[in-house]
């Protein structure tokens, strides 16, 4: 975290930019949802612009980019977490507790 | 008794305490909000059909331009009291107070139209995610609001005796707001855009 004054007057600057930039990418956001482009390539094109939008407010105005570790830490367990409760649900389909084995089998043979 | 390490950075972690505990409690966010995202993506891959173009992208747009600059003005708030000028970052807290309002202002246009049309989260899964999403992040927006005025009022007082432990306080609030934002960033293009 910043204590020197100089150092914070040029961070101040630097926030005005990053809030610049993210009003420039929702406005592609927006025009690119004007293209009507295939779905799987307007979510991949949305999906991109919010993870970079996204990066940028958590590095510069949360200061990720000169973090201490035990914030790191704490975050790296965050996303491990994250991604297990992503795939959870994927444990519903994959249950085959009490169907019958005969049926398992022939869908297994399918 | 005074509370150790408000101020001062613990010999172990090199965090004040405040940091850590506001992380550790976004963490928890990261996971509620998962949980839902998570929802969402069940809901709609298993869906034989999703609708598109319910909501209004004009208003969508709006609200997240309205949070992004919320978040400039709240970290300028924060510079501005490390840089001693506390009238100043005082004025860029109220500002986002003003602007967390106004989103609310415009969520409220938004949620009557579709509740006069009888688009309530009963009509359809695309209305009942989107209200319990957008309405999670809206009861966020309300506390950040409470915190926000707590800060620029009563809890102004802390200044005149422990300048660097009100500029830590506000930073902690200014971490929660970015996270909220950081939250409308990926629900406007999932709910309004795709």
């Amino acid at each position: 975290m910043h204590s020197d004054p100089e150092a914070v007057k040029k961070s101040i600057r630097s926030y005005g930019i990053v809030g610049g930039l993210l009003l420039l990418f929702t406005a592609i956001t927006v025009a690119a949802n004007q293209v009507h482009l295939a779905v799987p390539v307007a979510i991949t094109v949305a999906l991109i612009i919010a993870a970079t939008k996204g990066s940028m407010v958590a590095a510069i105005f949360m200061h990720l980019n000169h973090e201490q570790k035990w914030i790191y830490g704490a975050l790296l367990l965050t996303v491990l977490f994250f991604v297990v409760l992503l795939f959870l649900p994927l444990a519903t389909v994959s249950d085959t507790i009490g169907t019958p084995t005969h049926a398992a089998a022939t869908a297994a043979e399918h | 008794m005074e509370i150790p390490y408000t101020v001062e950075p613990r010999p172990d972690t090199g965090l004040a305490n405040g940091k850590l505990g506001i992380w550790l409690f976004l963490a928890s966010e990261v996971m509620l909000f998962g949980a839902l995202f998570s929802t969402y993506i069940l809901l709609r891959v298993g869906a034989v059909e999703w609708p598109h173009g319910e909501l209004s992208v004009k208003l969508g747009a709006i609200n997240t331009v309205i949070l992004i600059c919320s978040s400039v003005t709240m970290v300028v708030a924060w510079a501005k009291l490390k840089l001693n000028d506390f009238a100043k970052g005082r004025l860029y807290v109220l500002i986002t107070v003003v602007l967390a309002a106004v989103f609310l202002v415009n969520k409220y246009f938004e949620y009557a139209e579709h509740l006069s049309k009888g688009e309530g989260p009963w009509h359809s899964t695309f209305f009942a995610i989107y209200f319990t999403l957008t309405g999670l992040h809206g009861l966020h927006i309300v506390g950040g609001i409470v915190v926000m005025l707590y800060l620029a009022g009563p809890g102004a007082g802390l200044w005149k005796r422990s300048p660097e432990q009100y500029a830590n306080r506000v930073e902690y609030t200014g971490l929660y707001w970015h996270f909220v934002d950081l939250v409308w960033i990926f629900l406007f293009p999932v709910l309004y855009l795709l």
